[in-house]
């Protein structure tokens, strides 16, 4: 093989090296959520730049939640719906949300949220772990958004969810991945894919996220509040797309000195 | 008969069913689901579950989210 066909074939095989998911494939390792985009036009944009193939939505009281334009847009876009239960402070809440959307969507596909704090948005580990054992009792494909605790990684992982979900940082806060060190523990803790989400600020984070070994990113705001959301969609597909390779092209070791790239052999005096 | 839907007191009629609650408030809406009472009414019962007095009911429709 020539090295334009080698180039050629390791850039389509790496950069289409799947995900499974829940017993799917996906050849786009980002995941978009749909909240806080300016509008539907911009949603749209931002999605079809991003690649992604499976975004969150949510359900809400039928007075305040968009109308099915939104939904018009999702399905021309021919991505997954993962329903989530955003807002849920009780394990008894997020299951009825969960049921509640399989009816809607009918998807059992849900990205499981157990808020314990309205300041940060932290998950409430006990009601988690409680709505998650309930919920896969019950046929659910569980992604758990949680902490960046390893041993809670391996109980949601050990309960049977299809994917365990750490917070870089807040929802929101775009701090980014604030304890690399905890995620690249929790990724060698569970062999059930691990997505980054929540915390995601710019395309570095989620490079980042994918170099400590996770298996895809889930970001909403760092796209949609971005000054120009369907360059940042881009933006994010390249970086998730970066890190998956750098990750696997295997980093050089870090040194606490210098060590020259240029020969010393054959160094003229001059 | 009164009854709560998504909050607020609402007054319906005594033949009122899910179904018809859907409709009055959730027509031109897809996807929709409702809970009765903290439980899910699925579509197929829609039809065949009649509102009581007192009942809770949330009718919810989908919405952008993280």
């Amino acid at each position: 093989m020539s090295v334009p066909e080698v180039v050629t074939a390791l850039h389509h095989e790496e950069s289409t090296d799947p995900l499974l998911l829940g017993g799917e494939t996906f050849t786009s390792r980002l995941l978009l959520g749909t909240g806080g985009a300016p509008s539907l036009e911009s949603l749209e944009r931002a999605i079809r730049a991003s690649g992604t193939q499976l975004v969150t939505v949510a359900l809400r009281r039928v007075e305040a939640s968009s109308s099915g334009a939104m939904l018009e847009v999702l399905d021309r876009c021919g991505v997954r719906l993962l329903p989530n239960t955003a807002g849920c402070r009780t394990a008894r809440e997020a299951v009825l949300t969960a049921r509640l959307a399989r009816e809607a969507f009918g998807t059992p596909w849900v990205k499981l949220e157990v808020i314990g704090d309205e300041h940060t948005l932290l998950p409430d580990p006990i009601e988690l772990f409680d709505a998650a054992e309930q919920l896969v009792a019950d046929g659910f494909t569980v992604l758990a958004y949680t902490t960046d605790d390893p041993i809670l990684g391996r109980r949601l992982a050990d309960a049977g969810c299809a994917a365990v979900m750490p917070l870089g940082s807040p929802i929101g806060s775009g701090l980014g991945i604030r304890n690399p060190h905890n995620i690249a523990l929790l990724r060698d803790a569970v062999s059930v894919p691990v997505v980054l989400d929540a915390g995601i600020g710019t395309a570095s984070d989620a490079a980042l996220a994918m170099e400590l070994g996770c298996d895809a990113v889930l970001l909403a705001s760092a796209v949609t509040r971005a000054r120009e959301p369907e360059r940042m969609a881009l933006a994010m597909r390249h970086a998730v797309e970066a890190g998956r390779l750098a990750r696997g092209a295997g980093r050089i070791p870090r040194r606490w000195h210098a060590e020259a790239s240029t020969q010393m052999s054959g160094l003229p005096e001059l | 008969m009164k009854v709560s839907v998504n909050g607020t007191p609402t007054d319906v009629g005594e033949d009122a069913t899910v179904a018809t609650l859907v409709a009055a408030r959730a027509g031109g809406h897809d996807r929709v689901a409702v809970a009765r009472n903290g439980d899910v009414v699925p579509r197929s019962s829609w039809a065949d579950t009649r509102l009581t007095p007192g009942d809770r009911l949330e009718v919810l429709a989908p919405t952008a989210g993280g």
